[in-house]
């Protein structure tokens, strides 16, 4: 059996993992990045949709090469059709892009590669490595066809919201019912949307979640929705619901799709532990995700950069311990933790919300005259005359 | 499990949902392992309804 050694292993190639990867390599570490499949951002499994800001803070520089639209708003529709119409101007000229994830995430990867790191196509992890005192030094895989073995210092898993490899290593990713959404998309052309618009349709579409309508250009749209597993009802799967939306919406039901996908969601505010001895979790391996928007792309960037960082300072005294790797924790935390659980707690009470709430809720935002529209200015419109959607997180407000 | 492998999109939804940790994504079969307690979360939240247990329709 090939037999491979490294500084770090990290699974997975999206752009947690790529982020990873090119981190421990500027950093000067032996590292090789696995992935699965045969094509990196490929299938899709995404709604493409991501803010702006973030970016420049990860050292990504935009470029129309992976962008497929440049957004001068969003709309948020309620259940029975009143809309809010967010324009470029309310959103602080930063409203977002829609990505094209299959040359996005190419794109992270090669930066990676171009910064040392070994990319390993069509090799999926089967398993992890301990030696005889139990201690974690590498994986097993297959590559094209053949068994494996990686041996690591430290293993970066960003397997995704699979995470077989965090449960490998024994770390605890189980997740409550009540945190997972479940989601089906169709990539359609042929629709009657605005084009630069982002359309949010909250409610009954989507019972505790949302519908999106993310656009792609000439009449081409991202059109999924994710539901809260707890609500589904009756054997109802999300591609029924999606059906049922896109039969209905008459601006849809003429389109045709071209792409399916399908997965999943955490909507937690991250595991609670994301380090072990000799393991790292980044991105959707560590349920690190807007548990509010289901967006996940920018928390995967950052986190697989802080892994990068940390594990450059711990190759320097050669300890990847658990406790060596709490400083990859305190990043994170330090810079999304508050907002992570703010969303949670608002996205756990507006599962609670019937239909003519969500009515009043969006005539209410449209008579209010917020200058910055985000999910904080929002909330806080809410809180002037539904006080009790947001009791007890008053302070995160 | 039963897969109908028509429907399944290999997303691998069902391998982070399964409370008992059960289910693994080999090479595009998804494989139950003897944690397995036939809970039926995979089948519930399955997005494409690709999944029933065994002796059901």
């Amino acid at each position: 059996m090939k037999k491979y050694h490294c500084d770090v292993v990290v699974v997975g190639g999206g752009p947690g993992g790529s982020m990873a990867a090119k981190y421990c390599a500027r950093g000067g570490l032996d590292t090789i990045m696995i992935e699965k499949k045969a094509e990196i951002g490929a299938p899709l499994r995404c709604a493409e949709g991501v803010s702006k800001k973030w970016l420049e803070e990860v050292d990504i520089t935009p470029d129309p090469a992976w962008i497929s639209t440049d957004m001068k708003g969003a709309i948020i529709r309620s259940p029975s059709g009143h809309t809010f119409k967010l324009d470029e101007s309310q959103a602080g000229n930063e409203v977002g892009y829609v990505l094209e994830r299959h040359l996005f995430d190419k794109h992270l990867a090669q930066e990676a590669g171009r910064a040392g790191a070994r990319i390993m196509m069509r090799t999926a992890a089967r398993g992890v490595i301990r030696d005889k005192a139990g201690k974690l030094i590498g994986i097993k895989a297959e590559s094209m066809g053949e068994p494996i073995e990686i041996y690591a210092k430290c293993v970066v898993a960003a397997d995704g919201f699979e995470s077989q490899v965090g449960r490998w290593a024994g770390m605890d990713t189980s997740l409550d019912q009540a945190d997972i959404l479940t989601c089906a998309q169709y990539r359609m052309s042929g629709i009657d949307i605005e084009d630069e618009y982002c359309e949010f349709i909250i409610g009954g579409a989507a019972p505790g979640g949302y519908l999106w309508i993310f656009p792609k250009g000439n009449g081409m749209a991202n059109v999924g929705l994710g539901i809260l597993a707890t609500k589904l009802k009756g054997g109802k799967t999300p591609i029924d619901y999606l059906n049922e939306y896109i039969a209905k919406d008459p601006r849809l039901s003429e389109g045709t799709v071209t792409e399916i996908s399908s997965g999943m969601v955490s909507g937690c505010p991250g595991l609670d532990e994301t380090v072990g001895d000799n393991i790292i979790l980044v991105g959707d391996a560590a349920r690190i995700i807007d548990p509010l928007t289901g967006g996940g792309i920018c928390h995967a960037c950052r986190t697989g950069m802080y892994a990068g960082k940390v594990l450059t300072e711990c190759n320097k005294t050669g300890d990847f311990s658990k406790e060596a790797l709490k400083p990859y924790e305190k990043m994170w935390r330090d810079r999304m933790e508050d907002k992570l659980i703010r969303n949670y707690m608002a996205k756990e009470r507006f599962a609670t919300v019937d239909n003519d709430t969500l009515d009043d809720l969006v005539l209410m935002i449209q008579d209010s005259d917020i200058s910055e529209v985000n999910v904080w200015n929002l909330l806080k419109v809410v809180k002037e005359k539904y006080p009790e959607l947001v009791e007890g997180f008053e302070d995160l407000i | 499990m039963i897969v109908n492998y028509g429907k399944c999109l290999h997303c691998g939804g069902c391998v982070g949902a399964c409370p008992q940790n059960a289910i693994y994504l080999n090479d595009y079969i998804l494989e139950f392992n003897e944690d397995c307690n036939n809970c039926g979360r995979c089948v519930k939240l399955c997005p494409v309804g690709a999944l029933r247990r065994e002796g059901k329709k």
